[in-house]
This record gives structure tokens, C-alpha cells and sequence, in this order.
């Protein structure tokens, strides 16, 4: 999945440890979401859009293959 | 969540050790130190099964409390690990049942090789998530 995480995260000024905190994960977890190396489960999604007051389709696009 | 995390964690170092050490005394025990006193090793055995099973719920503990991208890092490892452990185990055995070593295949080298795996295949899953 693409993801406009790091966008979101920059115009809010978090780091990637802010986030990490705020959803509950490590800092390499938010690294590989952000590189599109991991995609997060559903529940990690929400936590993620609840955060940024964001629907999940407006962070996450799922790429077909 | 981290200090919680990183709490498991050494819960889970302190009871592999003890049991590494209860390992050790089970092992060395009945030639060292108490002279093949039979009570003394079961009472040595028993302490390190024991102590086996406590390693095996910190394990369980320090697992559930990692997120999903480590559980995903650690379970594709654990599966490697696993399915490796069985094929070079069997062939191992295959070679000392077959002659073709001169030694016995002893437990204790699967062992190692478990670990050692264990321990290249999470640094190996861990890099590809950086």
C-alpha cells in the first residue's frame, strides 16, 4: 500500500518516536509503513487516521497488483 | 509499552540464564560436585525442567507484547528456524546412523545450530524492515 504518512507526520512536526508512542509500536515499525516495506494491520490503520483526524483511504492507497 | 517491553525482555535474559545455569549444574553436578548421588541429580534435573517452563512463559510473555511488525520479523525467523532445525537435524542423523561420521551426533550441536540461526535469521528479517 502507498501511504502519505510521512507528509502527515512532517506537517504535524512528530518524529517518528512521537508516533511510535502515540500508536503503541516501535520507531521501526513506523519506518517500514513509511517506506511501504510494511503495511499495517487494520487496527494500527485507525490509530494511525484517528490521529491525524484523517479517514483511512486519505492516508492509505491500495496498489493493485 | 517500551519500558514494558524492554521489562520482558530482561525477565526473559534472567530466566534463560538461570536456566543456562541450572543447565550447567544438572550436567556437571553429578561428576563435580556431589559424586553421582542419584536424589541429588533428579533434584538438579526437576530444578532445570523447572526452570525451562518459566523461560518458556517469559518467552510467551516478551512475544505477545511485541508489536506486529516484530511478531512478523520473529515468526518468519522462528518458521525458518523451525523447518531447518528438522532437515538438518535428520540429515545429521542420517550421517552418524549411516557411518559416514566418525562421532555420535549429539543433541547439543542441533542446539547450537538453533540458536545460531535463530539469532542470523532475526538480524537478517530485522535489516529488511529498516
Amino acid at each position: 500500500m502507498k501511504n502519505k504518512l510521512k507528509v502527515l507526520r512532517a506537517e504535524h512536526s512528530y518524529t517518528q518516536e512521537d508516533l511510535a508512542e502515540f500508536i503503541g509500536v516501535s520507531r521501526q515499525t513506523i519506518n517500514a509503513i513509511e517506506k511501504g516495506k510494511f503495511d499495517p494491520s487494520l487496527p494500527t490503520a485507525f490509530r494511525i487516521s484517528r490521529i491525524f483526524k484523517l479517514p483511512i483511504e486519505a492516508i492509505f492507497t491500495f496498489e493493485e497488483t | 509499552m517500551k519500558k514494558e517491553r524492554k521489562k520482558n525482555l530482561y525477565t526473559l535474559a534472567v530466566w534463560t540464564w538461570s536456566w543456562v545455569a541450572t543447565m550447567a549444574l544438572a550436567t556437571f553436578g553429578p561428576k563435580y560436585i556431589w559424586d553421582d548421588h542419584t536424589v541429588l541429580t533428579v533434584l538438579a534435573i526437576s530444578v532445570n525442567f523447572v526452570h525451562g517452563i518459566l523461560m518458556i512463559f517469559a518467552n510467551r510473555k516478551f512475544f505477545n507484547n511485541l508489536d506486529e511488525l516484530q511478531r512478523k520479523i520473529h515468526l518468519e525467523s522462528l518458521a525458518l528456524t523451525l523447518g531447518l532445525a528438522i532437515v538438518v537435524g535428520l540429515s545429521y542423523s542420517l550421517l552418524d546412523v549411516t557411518n559416514l561420521i566418525n562421532f555420535d551426533a549429539d543433541i547439543s550441536n542441533l542446539v547450537i545450530f538453533i540458536g545460531l540461526t535463530y539469532l542470523v535469521l532475526v538480524t537478517i528479517n530485522s535489516r529488511r524492515y529498516t
